[in-house]
């Protein structure tokens, strides 16, 4: 497989407490990745990690590949071409996330003037047009607005054009829709869908919404507590999760016809890195543990069927539905 | 806007008011000036007089109307001591603080929010302690120990710069860092703790993500947001220009605004110290309009709805 990006072994540390505990991860050119769990997983910091945009008492080690080089411990400037230019990222909480006292116009010309050398008039066309192709209606004159003039769904928009303007290979997607509600959520999902169709960008998108997941990726990575445990093609895992934490949030999801909502079904919470369980960090809220689970952890190993898989005990593959009656009698 | 700017005016002028009638009530309950002036051996009928010829007979509601009445017309009232107009007195002594308190005011800016932003922008470092503690310290001691501190380092001990009066530029070096250095350390603080507030907004992280210089996300994206509450600060320090330096110029003996207020009230000068406390509340009130109107421009958010 060609790839756009390649992690390997990424772990990060907050003043010395661990909460990436080595991260293996690619994506492809134009592939749309889903990275899934619940908050506190560790999704955010392995693409800020990335980006080298955690603040400076967090401790990185391990490697991001971008092409040839090697972003883990680049020098700022380096690192400073490829954000925006290579790999763009929105985030969570769109209104706040846009400068309050910058025009919206001027924020989208700014990352068109770093990463495309556009100025003046040719910057305020484009960026018109990138307003108008993320559905700003009457964009020449809400040009000149301010973030508080525009609706959360809006600034998430706004984000998505100023991320595009640097026509970046890959795109993260953090969480860019927890914060809007239902039908806008699914517009924007849509949006990412149609943008990624029309310009052949990489797609991550951080969820903690196995759902939203499933509407737009092809590959979903599921993370708990720091690691990867259980990645493969969205349908495979989507059809037989076999983690049974995969299973936990697949059980979660609503039907896709009713209302969605925010999903913590499995009994407990995700644990404080400072105090993380022996063994498989999911063992203690885990129906399948044995006792051996809190002993030593499984590895993430490659299975037969495509996926990987890091659980001693996982779903039968066969017996996925005997499965969820097992667990209904519990 | 109109009504915003509208709005401000009158609640400008009514401080003012309220100000004056204040200063007017107070300082007639709180003593005689006929005693004060003639001194205490004088006949009855002399103070009788006294009180006659500057209207102090008249019940207090007549005396506040005849003295709104004058102020309208521009009349500021006489000085009691040396019957010269009131006003003249105190502009005359105005250029005298000016140049006390606009060189410390520059100083107050020039180095407490450059100091402020550094430490912000090096948290935890050396210097970030050392700002920190460096600013406590300057705006935890009192002007007037720290003007006495400054007079037996630099006069008594050191003998480097005179340790009063005034005349010469020299003069003024005392007075003026006696003056700037508890506001250097209010600044840098404040500057520091709205910096680092800023620094930690998702917008900053936004425009880092974006492929923003290092240097150009703090300039571009972090300081116009911190500038929102500095300028409240600033403006504080600019209404203070007049009042600010009462202490200082008692201690080193400058002939300004603070020294004629000090003598005046002593000597229950009815005229001058209305007229001074006036200069003092209009200089306030108007820096307080310029910062209202200044957040608007600084901040888009607030030009929409005027708060009251
Ligand atoms: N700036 C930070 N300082 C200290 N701990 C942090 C910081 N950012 C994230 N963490 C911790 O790292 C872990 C992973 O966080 P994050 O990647 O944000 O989770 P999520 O999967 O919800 O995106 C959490 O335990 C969080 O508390
Ligand atoms: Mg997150």
């Amino acid at each position: 497989m060609d790839r756009l990006v390649e992690i390997r072994d990424l772990r990060v540390a907050f003043d010395g407490v661990p909460v990436l505990h080595g991260i293996d991860l690619d994506v492809a050119p134009g592939e749309a990745l889903g990275l899934v769990g619940e908050s506190g997983c560790g999704k955010s910091v392995t693409w800020l990690a990335a980006l080298g945009l955690l603040p400076a008492k967090a401790r990185v080690t391990g490697s991001v590949r971008l092409g040839a080089g090697e972003l883990v411990g680049a020098p700022r400037e380096a690192l400073e071409t490829v954000r925006g230019k290579r790999i763009a990222m929105i985030f969570q909480d769109p209104s706040s996330a846009l400068n309050p006292v910058i025009r919206v116009g001027r924020q989208i010309c700014e990352a068109l003037r770093l990463h495309r050398d556009l100025r003046g008039a040719a910057a305020k066309a484009e960026a018109i047009r990138l307003m108008e192709m993320v559905g700003i209606p009457d964009a020449p004159r809400r040009f000149d607005l301010y973030t508080h003039e525009f609706s959360g769904g809006q600034c998430q928009r706004l984000m998505i054009a100023m991320a595009l303007a640097g026509r970046p290979d890959l795109l993260i997607a953090d969480e860019p829709t927890t914060a809007l509600d239902a039908t806008i959520q699914a517009q924007i999902l849509e949006l990412l869908a149609r943008l990624r169709r029309e310009t052949g960008m990489a797609t991550v998108f951080i969820s903690h919404d196995l759902g939203a997941v499933a509407q737009i990726c092809e590959r979903v990575c599921v993370m708990y507590a720091g690691r990867i445990v259980e990645a493969g093609p969205v349908e495979r895992l989507f059809a037989h999760p076999r983690h049974p934490y995969t299973r936990g949030l697949f059980d979660a999801i609503p039907q896709m016809t009713g209302p969605r909502r925010r999903l913590v079904p499995i009994p407990g919470t995700v644990p404080d890195p400072r105090a993380l369980p022996p063994g498989c960090a999911f063992a203690p809220r885990c129906t399948r543990a044995h006792d051996a689970c809190s002993r030593a952890r499984p590895d993430l190993l490659a299975q037969p069927d495509g996926r990987t898989l890091a659980c001693a005990y996982p779903v039968p593959e066969a017996r996925a539905d005997s499965f969820s009656m097992e667990r209904a009698m519990t | 806007m109109l009504r915003f700017v509208a709005l401000r005016l009158a609640r400008a002028l009514a401080t003012v008011i309220a100000v004056m009638t204040f200063a007017f009530v107070v300082l007639r309950l709180s003593g005689d000036p006929a005693q004060v002036m003639l001194g205490p051996d004088v006949p009855q009928e002399a103070v009788e007089a006294f009180r006659r010829s500057w209207g102090l007979d008249a019940p207090l509601w007549q005396q506040y109307l005849a003295y709104l009445g004058a102020i309208f017309r521009g009349d500021f009232g006489v000085s009691m001591r040396d019957h010269s107009p009131a006003l003249a007195l105190v502009l005359e002594r105005v250029p005298a603080t000016l140049q006390l308190t606009i060189p410390a005011l520059i100083l107050k800016l020039g180095l407490g929010i450059p100091a402020g932003v550094y430490a912000a922008l090096h948290r935890d470092s050396l210097i970030d302690r050392g700002v920190i503690l460096l600013a406590v310290a300057g705006f935890t001691i009192p002007s007037f120990v720290l003007g006495l501190v400054l007079v037996l380092i630099f006069a008594v001990t050191l003998g480097v710069l005179p340790s009063g009066g005034s005349g010469t530029w020299v003069h003024g070096i005392l007075p003026t860092l006696t003056i700037s250095i508890g506001g250097i350390g209010v600044l840098a603080r404040f500057s520091r703790s709205a910096m680092i507030e800023v620094m930690g907004q998702p917008y900053i992280r936004t425009a880092a993500a974006k492929g923003v210089k290092w240097r150009n996300v703090v300039r571009g994206h972090a300081l116009p947001n911190a500038a929102v509450p500095i300028v409240t600060l600033v403006g504080f320090m600019v209404g203070s220009l007049i009042a600010g330096a009462v202490v200082v110029e008692t201690i080193f003996s400058w002939p300004g605004i603070g020294r004629l207020l000090i003598v005046s009230v002593s000597n229950r000068d009815l005229a001058v110290v209305q007229c001074i406390l006036l200069l003092i509340a209009a200089v306030m009130v108007v820096s307080n309009l310029v910062v209202d109107l200044l957040y608007g421009a600084l901040d888009p958010r607030l030009r929409a709805q005027p708060t009251t």
